[in-house]
């Protein structure tokens, strides 16, 4: 069915159809059949009987005196909203609008001077009545970005005409930031962040540009800009899971942190720890790891010291069954690796080997060959070869265990290549470590039945503790019983009585 | 008892803390999940002098066992020593409160709320509502948004000076910065507003309703419709008109398409809760819109709510707010462009027969009965089918039979196996509402086909449906309608098809009885297990154990026996098998 995509509503959902119970697949077929309704249908609840355009003469040809006030006709003609879900409906006043946007972006775009202060609230005003809009429920409720194709805005005709001028607008060389700043103010940015969750790329494409561009030039809004990105990121890690432009949002953060000054400040370490990081947690995440994996390695490059918080973030959001999501968090990591400082990286070291035997280990060999492309990095194996005393008895048993056991010929090749360069690099320690292996096993079997042997006292004592507490409140209900019962007699004898 | 004590000295808490520690998560969330046994094992002094300050040191771990943990600690109450110590819990499930992750968070609220109700009155104001406190002030939303759920569980047994200070602190997360704290407290509103004295639901409440309801976000918005049917039940009637109704209006008519669909889904409480007057003069005019919306979510979740809201109509006004202002809209909802919003009205439209009555039913709704059932898609004619029992009580079956016929045949032949899976599902229903002459004139060769359809699943569900079909009309319709047909399958070329005559007779003998079973099935029966297919002799191996026990004794020793006696030696090794079982079940050896 179509439960409103909505991040926020709590009760999503129809009743599951019972035809849609009993038959699971004929979903999308059922669904591209529908009929395609216009992605724009909210805005136009409200919106009163039509007016009807008439064209204006050209802006090219409007003498110097008049141009501003023609312009700013235009600006409000522009303001009337067209239904595009009839597409034959109002042709000759559609085409005159988009005329006039043509004209409009035209001039703001090469002629200078034409943005003069009494022009700034009427052009926010067209831009904020075609761009502002309830976004409609999605068509498809678990819309998969690499799957389905995105339903496209219907108006984007004239829409793509009002951001084509928003940018020129903010581009124009006479754009004054202190008179623009009036009217692109906090509530305006909020409705600006709201609409990339937009599902057509075009749309969220401008966007990006523009809050890009908005971020660049006012400097008032910098601050609220990334708190509201904060909220709708936190959002979609822990309420909604759905939002559909957080790639475009990352992207613009990677250009954000690279400007960041040193010292680091506290709320953008906060932002990294706190958003950017649990961001790998997403179920959607290879739509925007790459930008994601940018944005962290971007903070590391600023200021080495918050590595361990990235590396120990990740491994706590380490992927329990999403083999894909663990390739591409051990693509990140090799990213990391890649830009690490070498006295970072001891810090790090050893809960980031323990999780990459882990990986070894996997009987997805996608996941065991990822983590084994690591030593044909040369700096990455560079560390390992100035950390071996270290790294490889955390990884020797895993090699070994994993070289003899993988069902994979290909790994199995890698693991002995791996196994190849530990001997070369420390041998001494490698035949150490071979020899002891049989023993370290028993030792490792010997700890687990002294575990077992615990936890089964443990639980026999409980079973005797709970015995004996029953008893106990057994025997103190029967004692309360006992004299409750003589207190009563004497009463009921003389209730009796009477 | 002196010995259960000595035990303790054999686990050292380290050993136990070890144990949470453990390197592997699994084995950590093992560990966790038994803290119980752990905290026994220490006994009550020693978990609230060393284990509890361990839990509360050393929480970052995976969200996986800090759930466990949290969901542990609102058990704790005993193992601590009783109510008398409750406070004790406190500490870690405070961090555990302020954890990113909401489920963790959540069930942390969910232990302290449980636990709220095990602490004294003093203790409550000198440890529980201090920690509250805490959290509503806290930096990081993550702890604003949970003390939101604990204040209703506090505010009643506290003094009025910390009334007041919790009033105060609702009042502060009500208009945070943060959208994730408003929204929590949204969501809690109408919860908050129930432990409230009535004058603060006025002061307090109302405004706080009124500004959440017009927040910026949509997200906001939507919750205070949930708090609004809350709040509406608390005031007195006179009050709702100027309280609660400005804002219910404006919601029914909010710009975002989420929160129009909240009001239509909440509808029906929301109806209750303001009464039979402000329904007629609003809620009507509110529901007709709605039902007209321009996103065909919100029309769908009305379309689910009206037959609950013409029942809840007052009964002076029903008939005539019913024909006048809602059956006009469910009219054009018959033929909405959305098949969700159609579906949505054919699981109620029926029930609107009960309400109206035998003459408007004939009049208005069998019509739109009969247009859904002609409806292109099959989801709205199953649904319509499905209701079909509410229709029956009122005007009887035999009006829509005729255009029920030509429905049935074509969900009953539709290309999608599990649409014909649904309508057989229906068979036994139907066949008992239209009668046994009208099942075998119309129905009963569909029920035959679905016999031989290529889906497993359809020929399956097609036997399970001829057996609920005899226990409906009887043995002796079976012999004299279904039983000559599945035998006569017995002999069709497809193997496939002859194993469905077993599998039929399986399910059959019993309904059928010993007669039937012993006179027409078993010869058939028999004669299969020369069948040159041997999943077809299996298969009569298993026949008989099945329907061995529906035969006498004699006709097991002398018919079955030697067949089975037979398939026992056969080469192939699966009849084999099964053979030399139902010799053994039916203790023929």
């Amino acid at each position: 069915p179509l439960p409103p995509s909505s991040p926020s509503s709590p009760t999503t959902g129809f009743s599951v159809p019972s035809a849609e119970k009993v038959d699971g697949f004929p979903r999308r077929s059922m669904r591209r059949a529908r009929q395609r309704r216009s992605h724009s249908s909210s805005q136009f609840r409200y919106q009163s009987s039509q007016v009807e355009l008439t064209p204006l003469p050209l802006l090219k040809d409007a003498p110097v005196a008049e141009l501003h006030d023609l312009f700013c006709k235009k600006l409000q003609q522009c303001c009337v909203l067209f239904d595009f879900l009839d597409c034959v409906a109002d042709l000759k006043g559609k085409e005159i609008k988009r005329a006039a946007l043509n004209e409009l972006v035209e001039s703001v775009a090469t002629s200078r001077g034409v943005l003069i202060e009494p022009l700034y609230p009427e052009a926010i005003k067209m831009i904020s009545v075609n761009i502002f809009r309830t976004l409609p429920p999605s068509e498809n409720p678990d819309f998969d970005p690499e799957e389905d194709e995105p339903t496209l805005e219907a108006s984007w005709p004239h829409l793509q005409l009002v951001y084509e001028f928003f940018l020129r607008f903010l581009e124009s060389p006479d754009f004054q930031p202190s008179m623009a700043k009036r009217y692109v103010d906090q509530k305006f940015v909020l409705q600006l962040l709201e609409l990339f969750d937009s599902e057509d790329p075009r749309e969220r494409e401008y966007l990006k540009t523009i809050l890009h561009r908005v971020y660049g030039k006012l400097l008032g809004l910098r601050a609220y800009i990334r708190k509201q990105i904060n909220n709708i990121f936190l959002r979609f890690i822990y309420e909604t899971e759905h939002f559909n432009g957080v790639a475009e949002l990352l992207e613009i953060l990677g250009s954000i942190i690279n400007g960041f000054a040193l010292p680091l400040k506290s709320e953008h370490k906060q932002f990294l720890v706190r958003v950017l990081i649990p961001l790998h947690t997403a179920k959607s995440l290879s739509i925007f790891h790459a930008q994601l994996a940018y944005c962290v390695v971007q903070f590391m490059e600023k200021d080495a010291t918050v590595t361990e918080y990235i590396i120990r973030g990740l491994l706590k959001y380490w992927p329990k069954t999403c083999t894909q999501k663990e390739v591409m968090f051990l693509g990140e990591i090799e990213e990391i690796l890649d830009v690490i400082e070498p006295s970072q990286f001891i810090r790090v070291q050893e809960p980031l080997f323990k999780q990459i035997a882990a990986c070894i280990s996997s009987p997805h060999f996608q996941v065991a060959e990822r983590a084994l492309y690591f030593w044909n990095n040369e700096y990455i194996l560079s560390l390992i070869e100035e950390n071996c005393q270290v790294i490889l008895p955390l990884v020797f048993g895993t090699l070994y265990r994993v070289s003899k056991e993988h069902w994979n010929q290909t790994i199995v090749s890698l693991i002995y290549n791996v196994l190849k360069t530990f001997m070369e690099m420390n041998s001494k320690l490698f035949d150490d470590l071979t020899a002891s292996y049989k023993v370290e096993k028993q030792k490792e079997l010997k700890r687990e039945r002294e575990r077992a042997e615990l936890w089964r006292s443990l639980e026999e004592q409980q079973e005797r503790r709970l015995q004996s507490l029953g008893e106990a409140s057994r025997n103190q209900k029967n004692l309360q019983e006992r004299e409750k019962n003589s207190k009563n007699e004497p009463e009921n004898s003389a209730a009796n009585a009477t | 008892m002196a010995g259960a004590d000595g035990d303790d000295s054999l686990y050292p808490i380290a050993v136990l803390i070890d144990e949470l520690r453990n390197e592997d998560v699994q084995l950590r969330l093992n560990s966790i999940k038994k803290l119980s046994t752990i905290a026994l094992a220490l006994g009550v002094e020693r978990t609230r002098t060393e284990l509890l300050p361990f839990l509360t040191d050393t929480i970052y771990d995976e969200d996986e066992v800090l759930l466990a943990l949290a969901e542990q600690l609102g058990n704790f109450t005993m193992l601590v020593g009783g109510p008398e110590y409750v406070h004790c819990l406190l500490p870690p499930l405070e961090s555990l409160a302020t954890v990113e992750e909401t489920v963790v968070r959540d069930k942390a609220v969910e232990s302290l709320r449980k636990i709220s109700h095990e602490h004294s009155p003093v203790d409550l104001e000198v440890h529980f509502e201090p920690l509250v406190k805490r959290l509503a002030s806290g930096d990081w939303f993550t702890s604003r948004t949970s003390a939101c759920g604990l204040f209703s569980v506090c505010y009643p047994r506290v003094s009025s000076t910390v009334k007041a200070e919790i009033r105060q602190h609702f009042r502060n997360l009500c208009s945070d910065d943060t959208p994730m704290v408003r929204r929590a407290a949204a969501s809690k509103l109408g919860e908050f507003a129930k432990v409230l004295e009535l004058e603060y639901v006025k002061s307090d409440i109302i405004s706080l309703f009124t500004a959440l309801a017009s927040d910026e976000q949509d997200s906001v918005r939507l919750l205070a419709v949930e708090a609004c049917v809350s709040i509406a039940t608390l005031l007195p009637q006179e009050d709702l008109e100027t309280l609660v109704m400005p804002t219910l209006r404006q919601a029914a008519e909010d710009k975002s398409w989420r929160v129009r669909y909240m009001v239509a889904d909440k509808f029906s409480e929301l109806q209750k809760a303001v009464g039979p007057e402000i329904t007629k003069n609003d809620l009507v005019p509110a529901f007709q819109n709605l039902l007209k919306d321009c996103e065909a979510e919100v029309r769908a979740a009305a379309a689910n709510k009206v037959k609950e809201f013409c029942e809840n109509l007052p009964e002076d006004s029903r008939e005539t707010i019913i024909m006048t202002h809602i059956l006009p809209c469910v009219k054009e909802l018959v033929s909405d462009t959305n098949q969700h919003v159609k579906s949505a009205l054919a699981s109620v439209i029926m029930g609107l027969s009960t309400i109206l009555g035998k003459d408007n039913t004939i009049e208005h709704l069998l019509p739109l009965f009969l247009a859904q059932l002609k409806d292109e898609c099959p989801e709205v004619r199953l649904n319509i089918i499905s209701n079909l029992d509410c229709v029956n009580e009122v005007i009887g079956i035999r009006q829509l039979s005729q255009s029920l016929l030509p429905a049935i045949v074509e969900l009953a032949e539709d290309a999608k196996w599990r649409v014909r899976l649904a309508i057989i599902e229906y068979m036994p229903l139907l066949a008992g509402q239209l009668g046994v002459e009208f099942f075998d004139e119309k129905l009963n060769s569909l029920c035959m086909a679905w016999l031989v359809d290529h889906v497993y699943a359809i020929r399956e569900a097609a036997t399970c449906n001829l057996t609920k079909l005899v226990e409906k009309f009887g043995a002796e319709w079976a012999q004299n309608t279904i039983v000559p047909k599945v035998l006569g399958m017995a002999n069709d070329p497809n193997y496939l098809h002859r194993m469905t005559t077993l599998f039929c007779i399986n399910a059959l003998s019993e309904a059928c009885g010993q007669e039937i079973t012993t006179k027409h099935m078993l010869p058939v029966v028999l004669k299969m297990s020369n069948d040159q297919v041997a999943n077809v002799r299996f298969n009569v191996a298993k026949s008989l154990q099945k329907i061995g026990p529906v035969l006498d004794s004699n006709c097991l020793q002398t018919e079955v026996k030697p067949v089975l006696e037979k398939l026992a030696a056969d080469q192939d090794i699966d009849v084999k098998y099964f053979a030399q079982e139902a010799i053994s079940v039916l203790a023929l050896a």
